[in-house]
């Protein structure tokens, strides 16, 4: 009984939550203009269920492609710091002021750089979610035990036996981890990027419906974003769990 | 029984029936602020096959000086030589285990215990090859620590005591020539710890590897060790050596022979003395 509410819990959440905001945009007489009741939404995804499939799928692909490059980029780098407290010490405050620009501030340059399409929203979800991945990579090597560092040392174990055998192994919790929060930052940067100077997209078709006062269709964009960004995140999640289940099990916990 | 250090440590390292000696070591860390002088003038000298002990108040060096003899760390001063060669990097044949067990918890207790295999030259290349054989190879030494049949399991589905003779067998594993352990028994219980001293002393008279022992159990040192070999407060030196001619193969009943409670008073008093100092 617990359980199957456990399970449901999320849905009838959701529900709720779309239920009292169909009600206060009724009892309220909320304007469409302002905020469209659910049902408006849902029939305006209906209505233009066409494009709006369309620009999902791009939406999605460009994250996916931006957030690939992410994975290999973050580890490889995430690696690199984590390899040498030297390389850790220099690159850390590099890194840190780079995830400090706001990525909308980049977006400009990279349009003017690659022009309006898919270029620039790749680049942006890349450059927004690289950054955890490096951090949990490094992280992961860096809080390795040092006595287990000793053991294999004594064994005459070089720095890259260790990687092999104990770094990268244990980086997996720390990198699935990150990889959760980075899909969603991914889409982030995808749609801001769309939003800005896109010729498709989901971020592109919420511009172009807002300026056209289509407010069902912005938040029939919106609803569709959600979507995608809760079924990548589940994604990972499960991938998470399938990979790293030592790690929920043992003492060891994973970071991000 | 007293052996003044440095009568112990005149013997020069020439005959190779020494495998540990330390010659007159200072180690210093230097840390941001201050210089931390964790051993200075520290002798020592290790028979091959002997059981050494290092008791000692907390803090003052012996897990430093394990560091040293297995080069992991370099000294500041003086010379470590290990089975006839002086120590200028990791020795590459200690096999270590500590209070924690550090095992990969994403491996099998078998690959675990293999790990050194995978390292160590020249099981290193016939890795893959005779995977089988080594794998027998684990599966026996895991018998002999009583863990028969865990060999699938993973290290988080065993107790501590169970984890830390994992521990045991992966430092064993390679049949190095010198064991070096850290406290591998502080954090278990009284009973798991007798009963691992135990299997701790079958394996080394089995085996015939030289061990060193840090323990801050005087019980246990005196049971297991040829030699106890107190050290003082940071700067650590040794300041004493105990020569233990208990008969072996020791029982556990040992523990109530007077002449066992005999040396483990000695070995507290001197301790006392050292840390008031
Ligand atoms: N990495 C380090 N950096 C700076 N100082 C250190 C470091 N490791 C140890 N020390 C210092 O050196 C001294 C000896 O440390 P060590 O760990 O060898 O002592 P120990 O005898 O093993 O202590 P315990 O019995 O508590 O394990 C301590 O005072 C400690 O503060
Ligand atoms: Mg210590």
């Amino acid at each position: 009984m617990n359980n199957t509410m456990e399970k449901l819990s999320p849905w009838l959440f959701t529900i709720g939550l779309f239920v009292i905001w169909e009600a206060a945009c009724r009892v309220f007489q909320v304007d469409k203009f302002i905020l469209p009741a659910p049902s408006e939404a849902f029939a305006a995804m209906v209505q233009y269920w066409r494009p709006l499939m369309r620009h999902s799928a791009v939406t999605l692909w460009t994250t996916m492609a931006g957030f690939a490059l992410a994975i290999v980029f973050g580890i490889v780098l995430g690696l690199v710091v984590g390899w040498s407290r030297t390389i850790y010490r220099g690159l850390y405050p590099v890194m840190i002021g780079f995830n400090s620009i706001p990525k909308v501030a980049v977006v400009p340059i990279l349009i003017m750089w690659f022009g309006i399409g898919e270029v620039p929203a790749i680049l942006t979800a890349f450059l927004i979610s690289f950054f955890p991945i490096v951090v949990n990579v490094a992280t992961g090597l860096a809080t390795m035990e040092p006595e287990l560092e000793d053991v294999l040392r004594a064994l005459g174990a070089s720095k890259l036996d260790i990687m092999l055998k104990v770094g990268i192994p244990r980086t997996q919790p720390y990198l699935f981890g990150s990889l959760k929060v980075a899909i969603t930052l991914a889409f982030v940067g995808t749609v801001v990027s769309e939003t800005v100077g896109a010729n498709a997209g989901l971020g592109y078709q919420i511009a172009l419906a807002g300026s056209n006062f289509q407010m069902p269709l912005v938040f029939a964009a919106l609803l569709l974003l959600a979507v995608e960004g809760i079924a990548m995140y589940a994604a990972f999640a499960s991938v998470e769990q399938h990979f790293t289940r030592w790690a929920f099990r043992s003492s060891m916990s994973a970071g991000g | 029984m007293l052996h003044k250090p440095e009568s112990a440590t005149s013997s020069a390292p020439t005959a190779t029936k020494d495998s540990v000696v330390i010659d007159d070591v200072t180690l210093i860390y230097k840390g941001s602020a201050s210089e931390v002088v964790a051993l200075r003038g520290t002798s020592l000298t290790v028979r091959r096959g002997d059981f050494a002990a290092v008791v000692g108040p907390s803090g003052c060096g012996k897990s430093s000086l394990m560091r040293l003899v297995t080069g992991l760390a370099p000294p500041d001063h003086g010379t470590i030589t290990v089975f006839g060669d002086k120590v200028r990097g990791p020795v590459k044949i200690a096999g270590m285990a500590f209070q924690n067990p550090n095992l990969l918890p994403w491996r099998k207790v078998v690959d675990n215990v293999m790990l050194p295999l995978e390292i160590v030259e020249p099981h290193r290349h016939r890795f893959r090859a005779d995977k089988a054989k080594y794998r027998a190879q684990a599966d026996a030494l895991l018998k002999t620590v009583g863990l028969d049949g865990f060999g699938e399991r993973y290290p988080w589905e065993l107790s501590g005591g169970m984890q830390q003779r994992v521990s045991l067998c992966r430092a064993l594993i390679h049949e190095p020539a010198l064991l070096m352990l850290d406290e591998p028994f502080a954090a278990l219980d009284v009973f798991t710890r007798e009963e691992l001293w135990c299997v701790l002393r079958d394996l080394w008279q089995k085996l015939g590897f030289t061990v060193i022992l840090v323990t801050h159990d005087l019980r246990e040192a005196a049971f297991l060790a040829d030699r106890i070999h107190v050290m003082s407060a940071r700067p650590g030196r040794i300041v004493m050596t105990k020569t233990v001619d208990l008969p072996r193969p020791r029982d556990l009943d040992i523990c109530f022979e007077p002449q066992f409670v005999d040396i483990v008073h000695e070995l507290r008093a001197k301790i006392a003395e050292v840390r008031n100092a």
